[in-house]
């Protein structure tokens, strides 16, 4: 087997069980307040990692490129209450009309 | 019941179009790093996250070792854990079919069944991973079979697009001063974190920001 085919093999695997593991133990359980308190906030706690790892994230490093430009153009849409594929538009004419430009 | 599942295909059309954009040159730059047409296709069968995806055929193209290409992948998806736990309480049925929850999930499906108070719409989370898995694989195999016919994605500013789709979603989430805490807590470790971490380290390490929410109600 290749090294190619041995990390989609492992990855793929090591992926699903990531996914399923915690559902299958922890599922239907009844959880305390606090810790629904904690899922709560993870959403935006992750989310706003997403978004400032694929925005700001190099190698670890982090870049100013045009995806700033993007994600400025996406959050004045945002706050537009513009529907979110709207936003998602803005984001990528905002980014290739900077990248196209510079 | 029928209806959640409908209304999770419906909320996640507009994702359906960036994830085909992404399968595409995910695809293409698979192909560009020598793992053939087959593989990719089922790299995204399996593993489907994206971020994971990339990082290990950057590694693999760049003539990385296949451990490195490994552990950056299993890094990146590690934040499942934290997602597939977070659904639990809110699964009901056997193992098996809390298994098959589990595995709808990435990023945009956990996210669009959010109830926003700690709780998940689990016929949302299957209507939106029934969107997006084919809308992946479909990408993905048009980017690793036709790749070359294909110009560049991020010449149409598409990397631009998840920021900006991760970001909607975010805001739908802030729902008291808490949310907005753990939103900058997270943004700001991550932050902190992308030049001294692999890529993956910053989003998990950005849950510890959801400890805010502990003393909840």
């Amino acid at each position: 087997m290749t090294g190619v085919w041995v990390t989609v093999a492992v990855v793929g695997a090591v992926s699903v069980a990531i996914k399923a593991v915690p559902a299958v133990i922890l599922g239907g359980r009844e959880v305390p307040a606090a810790v629904t308190g904690i899922f709560e906030a993870l959403a935006p706690a992750l989310l706003a990692a997403l978004v400032v790892t694929q925005t700001f994230g190099g190698d670890e490093e982090l870049v100013l490129d045009p995806r700033a430009a993007g994600l400025g153009a996406a959050a004045v849409a945002v706050a537009l209450r513009a529907p979110i594929l709207v936003a998602a538009v803005v984001a990528a004419v905002a980014a290739a009309i900077v990248r196209a430009i510079t | 019941m029928l209806g959640r599942y409908r209304e999770g295909i419906r909320v996640s059309a507009p994702f359906a179009v960036a994830v085909v954009a992404f399968g595409v040159s995910f695809g293409v730059l698979a192909r560009t790093a020598g793992m053939g047409a087959v593989a990719p296709i089922v790299f995204s069968a399996t593993t489907w996250g994206g971020s994971a995806q990339f990082a290990a055929a950057a590694i693999l193209g760049s003539g990385g070792a296949v451990a490195s290409a490994i552990a950056a992948a299993l890094l990146l998806n590690s934040r499942y854990l934290a997602m597939s736990a977070a659904i639990a309480p809110s699964l009901t049925g056997g193992a098996l079919r809390r298994a098959l929850h589990g595995v709808a999930v990435v990023d945009e499906s956990w996210a669009l069944s959010a109830r926003g108070d700690g709780t998940f719409d689990r016929d949302k989370l299957i209507g939106v991973a029934l969107t997006l898995y084919p809308a992946w694989l479909a990408g993905t195999a048009i980017g690793a079979i036709g790749g070359d016919a294909i110009g560049d994605p991020e010449a149409l500013g598409l990397d631009a697009a998840f920021p900006a789709l991760f970001l909607a979603l975010m805001v739908t989430q802030l729902r008291s001063r808490q949310h907005v805490a753990a939103a900058l807590l997270g943004g700001a470790i991550a932050t902190l974190l992308i030049p001294f971490t692999p890529a993956g380290v910053p989003i998990i390490a950005a849950s510890v920001a959801a400890l805010v929410g502990v003393r909840g109600r």
